[in-house]
């Protein structure tokens, strides 16, 4: 799997295959990257489980924070991370000790750990790094163009409209819109002096 | 269906432009609504909080706009871009997220006149002060760096005389400082010249020349490389420090690699105000679709009519980079190989009145203040624009009174050149 550039159908696939997401670095502070990531997610219908252990006895949109990943009574099919790249092999290895195992490890943005990619990846699991699943979403959905972002997708095909509260669809035929490289390339260049 | 890159054809049609969900209709809809409603009071408040994607109102955003600000974006390579009402207000919403009271900017000296008052006059009462140095010395833009330096300004094609400016090695000076490049492309346009793959870190436009492309309505862009990182330092806090106005978000954080953009729309658009009429965005998003046919037209018949005038009996000199013995024809076919542009000057052997008599007499060149239409227009700096100046200063600002200024249009070539030659001749 090439980490640096990902595939739009890669990335399509494990968002419209994932129900149950268990986010690592929740934050209940409703200014924080990760309660807006959060949030998002759940009101496009993905059941959504915070896990902190600093915050255990809160809750989280109605949602209870866990202590950790052991602590969720159900199967969980993506784990997404909101920690630095250097914690993120201690989450990894304990994903790793889920039965039934989850089916996806996503880095978020700034986030990346080529190690631990590896190891999720010889045990069947898909890994997304340095991505934000909000964006990718918003991005695939082009709601993000609703911003002025680059959304990198051509469509000749009328969108469907959303039936389901907030989620719009991720199914529209898209075709590579242009690329982005320097922004990219400069990304590349931070974590490798990092 | 597997990613593919498209062509930059593709994209000036394409992006950012899907089929209406709710319509179908295939032309972009001129959304042209102030206000939009919100599903429920959370949803308004998440808007509000900048944690949804979405309209509120049009000051801050507007689908029509959007779909301009992507294509852009798009076509420069940008992660993402701002509408604005035109180039100067694009300019102004990009130094306000980047300078306090007291901080710098480094200009190049050959700049559009109307951003040299913008920068000399309005900036400055804003306690933002420029150094200028000259883009045909790059040891002059890292001699004015100073702990106060916050950016680097420049055209890629310069005013007046069409010079191209040498971006790569201007982007290294402002990577050494730390600071970003913010590089004007109005007069090349992204077909020609795209600064982002040179090292520009911020890309802006008037949108009213070459990219709305017919004269008819103003506008303005900002584009983001995507490449900066504004929280080193410290040295950018309305991008990297909590925002009291956001209950304290920070920008960069929550925005990643298109922050910058998000800063200009939600503290600077919002603020300042001057948001881009959708009606504007349609018709230059219309004249963007036939950016690249135009572009190489224009290009093409500004050569022809440059070998024209270098050699007439009436003209002294012609100043335009896609000659061979032109000066800047180097960096012309470095960085923009498919064509010079189109604005370029030149000067006449009979001096101030030579030029007032050719604007008169010429039947197909429109005299007036603008570049990049359709049209083929012409200027005599020395008895308008410049007029306030005296002789040496016009010579100085490359605004000699023997000097003219053409903007050639995508009309037949020949018929430009026989207007000329009969005006030369009267």
């Amino acid at each position: 799997m090439n980490h640096d550039a990902y595939d739009d159908n890669y990335i399509r696939s494990i968002l419209n295959n994932v129900k149950t997401i268990a986010m690592v670095g929740a934050s209940p502070v409703n200014v924080r990257p990760s309660y807006f990531a959060f949030k998002y997610l759940a009101q496009r219908g993905y059941d959504m489980i915070p896990v902190n252990p600093g915050h255990v006895g809160k809750t989280l949109m109605g949602k209870a924070f866990v202590a950790s990943l052991a602590d969720i009574d159900r199967p969980i099919d993506m784990i997404d991370i909101f920690r630095n790249s250097s914690h993120i092999m201690p989450v990894v290895e304990e994903a790793l000790k889920l039965s039934p195992l989850p089916k996806v490890i996503w880095m978020q943005l700034g986030a990346r750990d080529d190690a631990a990619a590896e190891k999720a990846e010889a045990a069947g699991l898909k890994v997304v790094m340095n991505r934000c699943p909000k964006i990718e979403y918003g991005r695939l959905s082009s709601e993000i163009s609703w911003m002025g972002v680059n959304s990198r997708t051509l469509s000749s095909k009328r969108a469907p409209i959303p039936t389901q509260g907030m989620r719009l669809s991720l199914n529209r035929t898209s075709f590579g819109g242009g690329q982005t490289a320097a922004s990219d390339r400069a990304a590349k260049n931070k974590t490798e002096t990092t | 269906m597997t990613d593919r890159l498209p062509g930059f054809s593709t994209l000036a049609v394409h992006a950012g432009a899907q089929p209406d969900p709710t319509t179908g209709a295939r032309a972009t809809p001129i959304y042209q609504t102030t206000s939009f409603v919100f599903n429920d009071a959370d949803h308004a408040a998440s808007l509000f909080g900048l944690q949804a994607f979405g309209n509120i109102y049009t000051r801050i955003g507007n689908p029509t706009n959007a779909v301009l600000e992507e294509r852009v974006a798009a076509l420069e390579g940008g992660t993402a871009a701002l509408a604005v009402a035109s180039g100067h207000a694009a300019q102004v919403v990009v130094l306000q997220q980047l300078l306090k009271p007291g901080d710098e900017i480094i200009a190049a000296r050959k700049l559009y006149g109307g951003s040299i008052n913008q920068f000399t006059h309005a900036f400055k009462a804003f306690g933002w002060n420029v150094a200028w140095a000259d883009p045909d010395e790059i040891e002059s833009f890292e001699r004015a760096v100073t702990p106060h330096t916050k950016a680097i300004f420049i055209e890629s094609i310069a005013n007046p005389a069409g010079s191209i400016t040498d971006i790569e090695a201007i982007a290294a000076v402002a990577r050494k400082a730390g600071v970003p490049l913010i590089v004007d492309n109005t007069l090349a346009s992204p077909y020609l010249i795209k600064p982002i793959d040179h090292g520009a870190d911020i890309v802006v436009h008037s949108l009213t020349k070459f990219l709305g492309g017919h004269g008819n309505s103003l506008g303005g862009i900002i584009v983001d490389a995507g490449t900066f990182d504004w929280s080193k330092d410290n040295k950018y806090p309305m991008l990297s420090e909590p925002r009291p106005e956001y209950h304290g978000i920070r920008i960069q954080e929550t925005f990643g690699n298109f922050a910058f953009a998000i800063a200009c729309r939600v503290l600077g658009l919002r603020d300042l105000g001057p948001a881009l009429s959708p009606f504007n965005a349609f018709m230059i998003l219309t004249g963007i679709e036939t950016l690249p046919l135009r572009m190489q037209k224009h290009c093409d018949n500004a050569k022809a009519v440059a070998e024209f005038l270098s050699t007439h009996p009436a003209v002294s000199a012609v100043n335009y980079a896609g000659l061979p013995g032109d000066r800047y024809n180097a960096l012309q076919r470095k960085y923009a190989p498919k064509g010079a542009g189109a604005v370029f000057t030149f000067s006449l052997k009979g001096g101030y009145d030579a030029g007032v008599n050719l604007v008169s007499n010429l039947q197909l060149f429109s005299h007036l203040a603008n570049v990049g239409d359709t049209r083929s227009l012409v200027i005599h700096p020395a008895s308008t624009t410049h007029s306030q100046l005296d002789d040496a200063a016009k010579v100085k600002s490359g605004a000699a009174p023997e000097v003219v200024r053409l903007s050639i249009g995508i009309e037949d070539k020949e018929d430009l050149i026989a207007d000329l030659d009969q005006a030369l001749r009267a």
